[in-house]
């Protein structure tokens, strides 16, 4: 039996029909969805079917749009915002983290806030500084907020089901370079659980922790270190918050040795937490100091040889797992 | 105002009997804060006590509010209990937040209050959003926002305004004026001298009211909720008022003239609706029993506050997140 291959956008675009089918109180806003189906085409065909009430081209007002969210929730609806461009969160930071995050906890528990904000992130092709961040950490960083970026258009469709019908505000960042990328996605409704990582590639010698567009560089980087000997386990996040530190504990602890691959910013990024993290959880399991391989401290330039220059590439972590076995080659 | 005959003198005694709630309130809270058993603020409502009062009092108990920091009169208004409020912001366990919030975040959806919001013209965006939802539910319930003269140039209002307006949304603005965002006079933060002038600018009606007349902000305001649930969409009302007390509990300087602060308190609203009262053939004494129920209600509130449990700092951590799979799990460490 032949599996169904969709590309990512795809993927979410029939998670997107099909809770909206599910429940009545899903409703989606945001640029450019309704009328024309998102610039990406994520929301396409949801306008026909569910009408302007439920499928809102808002005016340009982020901030506005992720605020009413975050009251349609209050009130039991289950609203899905967009953000054309994951940038612009940048505007929309107050309703996200003093009200979206903490209604919950500054209620005292009674209320939930079952929201969730999508965005594309947009690096990679030349968009430049205010259209290519990848700005996970700030979210991270917030209590209150669950934090998503998968990989592959089956992981996509699975966890924007689950974030969907979970009860806390959800931020389920895009990568924009993989909405095209196809994979296998199983027709009708399923989910893939929040906080639980996916081992992408069993191997022994080195765990990489990734997410998003960082999965693919790892396995990219695990064909070219298959050749030389070197066997890579990557483990796909999915999850940021909450992190599944079990599964990469375990890998880690298998392994002895940790590279993390991320596209944020490294000062404060995720990268760092991660290998706070495993410093905690598997100290006396590693062999050698963690590494990570993360963008540089730069706002993200336009040609593309500079855009390349401040990404983390494929090289980037091969050079990065070769160094970290050197000191033990020759025992 | 068209519809304020229909109040009657009962009625009108039971809103002064609220409006002396609030002022009760706020007078207690702030001794309590001298005293340091409310931490961090008080904002109070002194002197605005009808605005809060009369909206709500158009309101059915299926209709929402969003409030402010400056947010205790909104609550007693619409009809939340004065014990758990008063244990909220004494921090105990009874509290309507378990003393999560404290005086600026009390919230109690299940009477309609969506939450009170420490960001100025902060709750604007979530009112517009709590009114969409209400219409995907097929409900004709109404969202009340109230904000402030200050809040009136953050730049989210001008978003929840548009917002509102392109959804036609059933929502009633609420800007309080209360001539000062604590030490910046509205006259120094806009050119306009009525607020409400900026409605227009949406394509919603914009209506100026006296703030201190709960008669007649009852009236605009049921005159708003018909144009709301008829699906027309929002109104913006702008309260003329001021506030008696300085900012909050805390503050240490306050620029007011004399001059200013006595014509205002010249036109106290529980003066005003007090001398209405007897005018229409009220006993004085009656009017002195009203405030002595609401000053015993509020020191009914106090005990009640005070009896009730601290919190248990092991469950600081509690209520980040609400149940779900992975949380029940424990992942989250």
């Amino acid at each position: 039996m032949s599996e169904r291959e969709l590309t990512m956008a795809e993927a979410l675009n029939e998670a997107l029909h099909g809770e909206m089918e599910r429940d009545p109180g899903v409703f989606v806003v945001g640029e450019d969805i309704a009328q024309i189906g998102g610039l990406f085409q994520v929301t396409a065909g949801l306008l026909d079917k569910y009408g302007p009430q439920r499928v809102i081209d808002a005016p340009i007002s982020e901030a506005g749009q992720v605020g009413a969210g975050v009251g349609a929730a209050l009130v039991g609806c289950r609203p899905v915002v967009e953000l054309q461009i994951a940038d612009f969160v940048t505007l929309t930071m107050d309703q996200l983290v003093n009200h979206a995050a903490k209604w919950r906890y500054m209620s005292g528990g009674k209320v939930t806030v079952p929201f969730v904000l999508r965005g594309a992130v947009s690096s990679g092709i030349g968009m430049a500084g205010q259209h290519s961040q990848t700005l996970e950490a700030w979210f991270v960083h917030a209590p209150g907020l669950v934090v998503i970026m998968p990989s592959t258009p089956y992981d996509a469709k699975g966890l924007l089901t689950a974030a969907i019908r979970d009860d806390n505000p959800v931020v389920f960042l895009e990568k924009r370079l993989l909405y095209s990328r196809r994979g296998p996605v199983p027709e009708g409704d399923y989910t893939v659980p929040i906080g639980v990582a996916d081992i992408k590639r069993e191997g022994t010698d080195v765990t990489v922790a990734c997410y998003s567009q960082g999965v693919h560089l790892a396995l990219q980087a695990g064909r070219q270190l298959a050749e030389q000997g070197i066997e890579l386990e990557i483990v796909d996040l999915r999850t940021l918050k909450p992190l599944d530190i079990e599964t990469l504990g375990n890998s880690v602890r298998k392994t002895g040795r940790l590279v993390v691959v991320s596209e944020g910013a490294r000062a404060g990024g995720v990268a760092s937490e991660i290998v706070a993290r495993i410093v905690d959880e598997a100290y006396d399991s590693l062999r050698t100091a963690p590494v990570r391989v993360t963008a540089k401290d730069t706002p993200i330039p336009y040609a593309a040889q500079l855009e390349r220059a401040v990404m983390p590439q494929v090289d980037d972590l091969v050079a990065a797992v070769t160094g970290m076995l050197e000191p033990v080659a020759g025992s | 105002m068209t519809s304020a005959s229909v109040v009657g003198a009962a009625t009108l005694e039971e809103l002064l009997l609220r409006m002396w709630r609030i002022r009760a309130f706020e007078i207690r809270a702030m001794e309590l804060f001298e005293e340091k058993l409310i931490r961090g603020s008080v904002h109070p409502y002194i002197g605005m006590e009808a605005i809060a009062v009369g909206v709500c009092a158009a309101l059915r108990p299926d209709d929402f509010i969003t409030s402010t920091h400056r947010g205790h009169g909104h609550c007693v208004a619409k009809g939340l209990d004065l014990r758990r409020m008063m244990a909220e912001i004494i921090g105990r366990e009874d509290g309507y937040c378990r003393g999560r919030g404290g005086s600026m975040h009390i919230t109690a959806i299940e009477q309609g209050m969506l939450g009170a919001d420490a960001i100025v013209a902060g709750s604007s965006a979530l009112a517009v959003g709590a009114a969409h939802g209400l219409r995907l539910q097929g409900r004709d319930s109404v969202v009340v926002c109230f904000f402030g003269d200050g809040a009136a140039n953050q730049g989210i209002l001008h978003e929840a305004c548009n917002l509102a307006a392109v959804l036609s949304a059933q929502v009633i603005f609420v800007c309080e004026n209360n001539e000062w965002a604590i030490s910046t006079p509205a006259s120094a933060s806009t050119r306009i001298a009525n607020i409400a002038i900026r409605a227009e600018g949406y394509g919603f009606p914009g209506v100026v009211a006296d703030g201190n007349d709960v008669e007649e902000m009852r009236a605009v305001t049921e005159a708003a909720l018909v144009r709301a649930r008829a699906g027309d969409g929002p109104t913006l009302i702008e309260a003329k008022s001021y506030r008696i007390t300085a900012h909050s509990a805390a503050t240490k300087v306050d620029l007011r003239p004399a001059e200013e602060l006595d014509a205002w308190r010249a036109r106290d609203p529980i003066l005003q609706l007090s001398r209405k009262l007897v005018e229409s053939g009220v006993d004085e004494a009656r009017i002195g029993e009203i405030e002595a129920q609401a000053r015993a209600d509020v020191a009914d509130a106090v005990e009640f506050a005070l009896a009730s449990p601290r919190p248990d700092p092991g469950a600081a951590t509690e209520d980040v997140y609400a149940p779900a799979d992975w949380n029940v799990l424990e992942r989250l460490s």
